[in-house]
This record gives structure tokens, C-alpha cells and sequence, in this order.
């Protein structure tokens, strides 16, 4: 077993151990991301030099005594976490020439943990996007299948990390943009409760359904991660001050008599049938570990994609409008006036997905329109939460399928925004309601992964990554490895 | 939901976006069919319904008001597309 194949929590025992180093084995990956791996153009910035130099303070913090579990464990992030002075491109003309002038929360807290970060990992532009088609640094390609998606808007962490050029990395999940690409690439991804994680220094899209989580290939890195990641800070306004469990001395817990909820509407009309297959067959391994099933309604399921596309766009035409050319990012040559400056720095910064988006948000917005487009869609969003709700009084924990369909092919959906938007079916309604959710590895349909959904209610992280880590003691999809990254 | 050319134009204007004449069309017939597609949340009855802003309806924060940043003008402005003398720089606001 080389070392870049082993998991998070295989490589903090070697590095424990003493069997390897961090020098060694960050060197192992840095050469994986320029060879094997460049073809996937799943990073925007490898910063090889500062990751050698991060690995060797771990190495001597190690032999100091002053380990932690993380300490010498290499990472990448999304490149929507600001790096202080590195490129922090969000996957955007806009931001290609920002050198971001201080660390996310998240990416301090990694570090302050002795993580390694091996670089800034590809996605759609600004997170608008389920396909990682609509950076301005061109598409990511699944490992599984070049000619396929990975999935977005986490799309180059996702693809990272199957094609083990990181054991892990971090993503952010507005409407799915974690658990999709997740469920894409065959790996395990977690978006955790609204609050749970820190915004601070995570570039805005949609304030009040962004969440920045852990994607590696187990539940129990997940659980790891999560631990590093999660905490209050001031700096974020909706941080939430509650005690962060250790997520990962949690996962004993037996399933039997475990209630968890199989939703109808999300085995309906839309989804495909051998991805059904696949979560038929994960629902008997489950039942085998004693879970007991229900059948509930989640009623507004699908008015939750259109109440998303009216909340999403909305909220990222407010935050986008920092991006004047003024302070920071792309400014347009020779303005001939003030708004000259701003109209051509903001349309050639920006491309056409993230354009869309801020003009139906501008229009839901504007005077006559609120009532029928933003206030209809917060009604929206309070009937899908209280569906929710209803459905966690009988029940621990919800299945189903991430994602309709599996990888599609890059170029199949990029001109019709509406059926883009539909692969996001399952995972929006838990953004709108600020769930954790989970996507791990269950099958293959077609030779593409598939990815199994578990939806916890509010702070139900250790459930959810126990839920999914005793699935992965009876099962072996989070171990398969696509062909040619093996 | 159709929009027309001009409307298009007037959004993109509101949003302070400059689009291409030779894009209009593109853009009118996305934003509607996106409109389109959002309209769909007309079929549920939200009547008394309480609109949810926050998923944890949670109220915002109280903190003491003190100055809490610290000054860093040089830093910030290093990224910035034009500045002088510690300035933002703009095209002539007022001749």
C-alpha cells in the first residue's frame, strides 16, 4: 500500500507511529498532483514550497511532543477559503489576480491543528454550479471517467480526493455542493448543521444556507476533520457557542432499533433506476445492522429547487455586489466613468452562470417583485423545515439517494440551467432547513459511484458520521479507488 | 415569465453589469425560463404563512462597541487596482 492511498486516519497512525513523515508523504502527494493527477485540473494553486516547509514544522512540532492527532496530515481547500498570501481565485476572472491578506477561520483552525495544505482545489464559479463547468479555470474531470463531471460546486476536492492526490480536503455547501460532488467521485463528504463551522474568510454566495465541511473518503476522517473545523468564532455572526463533541471517539454506537425515515419523494419520478438499485441495496446492508425503516413525506420537496433559485440568487446578488473594481479583484481597462468602472469590470470579471444568477436575484428583489418572489420563497423555506421537523418525531435519521443520476457527461446539461439545477433535488431542502447532511460511497450504476444520503436533524453530526461509519465496516465502496488512480 | 430584451437590460443595468447587445437574447430566454421554473412555488398555499430567514431562527449577536480591528490600510490596499497616497482611486466623480 503506497502511502498516498491511505486514509486520514491511517496516515496520522503512521505519522504517530513514526513509519513516515510529513515531508515524506507531502512530497508523495505534490508529485501525484503534477503527474498523475494534473490531466484533472483539480487545482487552481499547488503551493508545493509552502506545504514542504508547513510538513517540516510538523515534523519537528511532532518530535517536540507537541502532536496533535492531525499534526503532519496533508490537506487541500476549496479555493473559496481566503489563504493568507496565496491566490484565493473563488474560480473567477473576478478574483484570478486577489491574494487573499488573511486566513479563513477554517483554514487557521487547520492549521493550528498541523495539517499541511497541498493547495487551492478547482469549483464552479463563486459555488454556482453542480458541474465545476462554470470556473473560469475550465472543468474538472472525473477520475472515474474523464469524459464525466466530478460534480460541483466542491468539484476539484471531490476529484482530488478520489483520485488520492489529497486524503482530504474541504469544501462549502450552499444547495449540495459537498454531498453531490461527493456522491459523483465516490467518496464521503459532510455538510454539517448551519453554524456548526465558521464563514469567516469563506467567500460569500448565499449567507443564509452557506456551510464549509470535511470531504475525505471515510466517515471517520469526516469525523476528524470535522472536529478541527467546527467551533465557535466571533468573527462569524451566526456562528453557533455550543461544545464541539469528539466526533470521533463516537462512532461505537450499535443501529439496532435505529428509526430512520426513507422519504417517498425522493424515490420518485426523476430518479434514475439503477441509482435506485443502489439504495435499495444500501437500505437491506442497513437493515441487516438493525435499522429499522418508515416511510415519511417530505411534502415540498420539489417547490424546494424553486424556492432555492429565488433565496440562492437573492442573497448572492447583495454579496456580489462587493465586487466593484475598486478595492480588490478584476477592474476593466480605461473606464470612461464611475459606472463605466463598475458595469465592465463586473461583466468581464464575471462569467455567464454567476451573471444569471445576480440578475434573477436583482430582479426577485426588486420594488413589485419581493412579495412574489423572495417573501413566497422564506414561506417556502418555512413549510420544508417544519416537513422536516414533523418527520424527527418519528424518526432519527432520513435516506436516500444524493443525487438523481450519477456523473453525467461535461457539456450534456451546461446550455439548460434549469435541468442543471434538478441535480440538486435531494440536497437542497436540507440547506433551506440548515441540516447536517452526509454522502457516502454506495455502488455503482453504469461505472459511475453513486452516493447514499443521511440527513441528521439539528447538531446530529455524531449520528449521522456513526450512521455512515458502521455502513462502512460492513461495505467496501469507500475503499474502491478509480482504475487509473489506484 | 417572459422577459423581454429591455428588460433584460434594465436588471443588468440595476445589477451594474454590462451585457453584450449580442447576448440579450440568450440572457432573456435563460432568465425565463428560470422565472418560469421558480413560478412553480405558486402552487403552494403559504397563507399565514411565517417567512424563515434564518434556519436556526436564531437572533443576531450582541458584542461590546469597541474597536476590535486593527488598522490595516497598507495590507488591504495591496491588492487594490489603484491606489494613491493611501487612496482608492476612481475616474472623476464631479468635474
Amino acid at each position: 500500500m503506497s502511502d498516498t492511498s491511505k486514509t486520514v486516519a491511517e496516515l496520522a497512525a503512521g505519522l504517530a507511529a513514526g513509519t513516515f513523515s510529513s515531508e515524506e508523504i507531502t512530497r508523495a502527494y505534490l508529485e501525484r498532483i503534477q503527474g498523475a493527477g494534473a490531466d484533472l485540473n483539480a487545482f487552481i494553486t499547488v503551493t508545493g514550497d509552502r506545504a514542504l516547509e508547513a510538513a517540516r514544522a510538523a515534523d519537528d512540532r511532532r518530535r517536540s511532543g507537541d502532536a496533535g492527532p492531525l499534526t503532519g496530515v496533508p490537506l487541500a481547500h476549496k479555493d473559496i477559503f481566503c489563504t493568507r498570501d496565496v491566490r484565493t481565485s473563488c474560480g473567477s476572472r473576478m478574483l484570478d489576480n486577489f491574494t487573499a491578506p488573511y486566513d479563513a477561520h477554517v483554514v487557521e483552525r487547520c492549521q493550528q491543528a498541523g495539517m499541511v495544505c497541498l493547495g487551492k482545489t478547482n469549483m464552479d464559479e463563486f459555488a454556482m454550479g453542480s458541474s465545476n463547468e462554470t470556473s473560469y479555470y475550465g472543468p474538472v474531470k472525473n477520475p472515474w471517467d474523464t469524459d464525466a463531471v466530478p460534480g460541483g460546486s466542491s468539484g476539484g476536492s471531490a476529484a482530488a480526493v478520489a483520485a488520492r492526490l489529497a486524503p482530504a480536503a474541504t469544501g462549502t455547501d450552499t444547495g449540495g455542493s459537498i454531498r453531490q460532488p461527493a456522491a459523483l467521485c465516490g467518496i464521503t463528504g459532510l455538510k454539517p448543521t448551519y453554524g456548526r463551522v465558521s464563514r469567516y474568510g469563506m467567500i460569500a454566495f448565499a449567507s443564509s444556507l452557506d456551510q464549509g465541511g470535511p470531504m475525505a473518503r471515510t466517515a471517520e476522517d469526516c469525523a476528524l476533520l470535522l472536529e478541527a473545523m467546527a467551533g465557535f468564532d466571533e468573527r462569524d455572526s451566526t456562528s453557533v457557542d455550543r461544545a464541539v463533541p469528539r466526533y470521533s471517539q463516537e462512532l461505537t454506537g450499535s443501529l439496532q432499533g435505529l428509526r430512520v425515515g426513507l422519504p417517498k419523494e425522493y424515490f420518485g419520478d426523476g430518479l434514475d433506476p439503477e441509482v435506485a438499485r443502489v439504495i435499495d441495496a444500501a437500505i437491506g446492508e442497513y437493515r441487516e445492522l438493525g435499522v429499522e425503516f418508515r416511510e415519511i413525506s417530505l411534502a415540498n420537496t420539489e417547490l424546494a429547487v424553486p424556492a432555492y433559485y429565488v433565496i440562492a440568487p437573492a442573497e448572492c446578488s447583495s454579496n456580489l455586489s462587493r465586487f466593484d473594481g475598486v478595492r480588490f479583484g478584476y477592474r476593466c481597462e480605461s473606464p470612461r466613468d464611475l459606472e463605466d468602472l463598475y458595469k465592465r469590470s463586473r461583466g468581464e470579471g464575471f462569467g455567464a452562470e454567476v451573471k444569471r444568477r445576480i440578475m434573477v436575484g436583482t430582479y426577485a428583489l426588486s420594488a413589485g417583485y419581493f412579495d412574489a418572489y423572495y417573501r413566497k420563497a422564506q414561506q417556502m423555506r418555512r413549510l420544508i423545515k417544519n416537513d422536516f421537523m414533523a418527520a424527527f418525531e418519528d424518526v432519527d435519521l432520513i435516506l436516500g439517494p444524493t443525487s438523481p443520476t450519477p456523473a453525467f457527461n461535461i457539456g450534456e446539461r451546461a446550455d439548460d440551467p434549469v435541468k442543471m439545477y434538478l441535480s440538486d433535488l435531494y440536497t437542497i431542502a436540507v440547506n433551506l432547513a440548515g441540516l447536517p447532511g452526509i454522502s457516502l460511497p454506495a455502488g455503482f450504476a453504469g461505472g459511475r459511484p453513486v452516493g447514499l444520503q443521511l440527513i441528521g436533524n439539528y447538531f446530529d453530526e455524531g449520528r449521522l458520521l456513526n450512521a455512515a461509519h458502521r455502513y462502512q465496516q460492513v461495505t467496501d465502496w469507500h475503499t474502491r479507488a478509480p482504475g487509473a488512480f489506484a | 415569465m417572459s422577459l423581454s430584451n429591455e428588460q433584460v437590460n434594465e436588471i443588468a443595468h440595476l445589477a451594474r453589469l454590462r451585457v453584450d447587445e449580442a447576448d440579450l437574447p440568450e440572457y432573456a430566454s435563460n432568465l425565463s425560463a428560470i422565472l418560469s421554473f421558480v413560478d412553480a412555488m405558486n402552487a403552494a398555499d403559504t397563507t399565514g404563512v411565517e417567512p424563515l430567514a434564518h434556519p436556526l431562527e436564531m437572533p443576531q449577536r450582541l458584542r461590546e462597541d469597541a474597536v476590535t480591528e486593527e488598522n490595516q490600510r497598507e495590507r488591504f490596499q495591496a491588492v487594490a487596482p489603484q491606489v494613491e497616497a493611501g487612496l482608492y482611486l476612481v475616474p472623476r466623480v464631479i468635474e
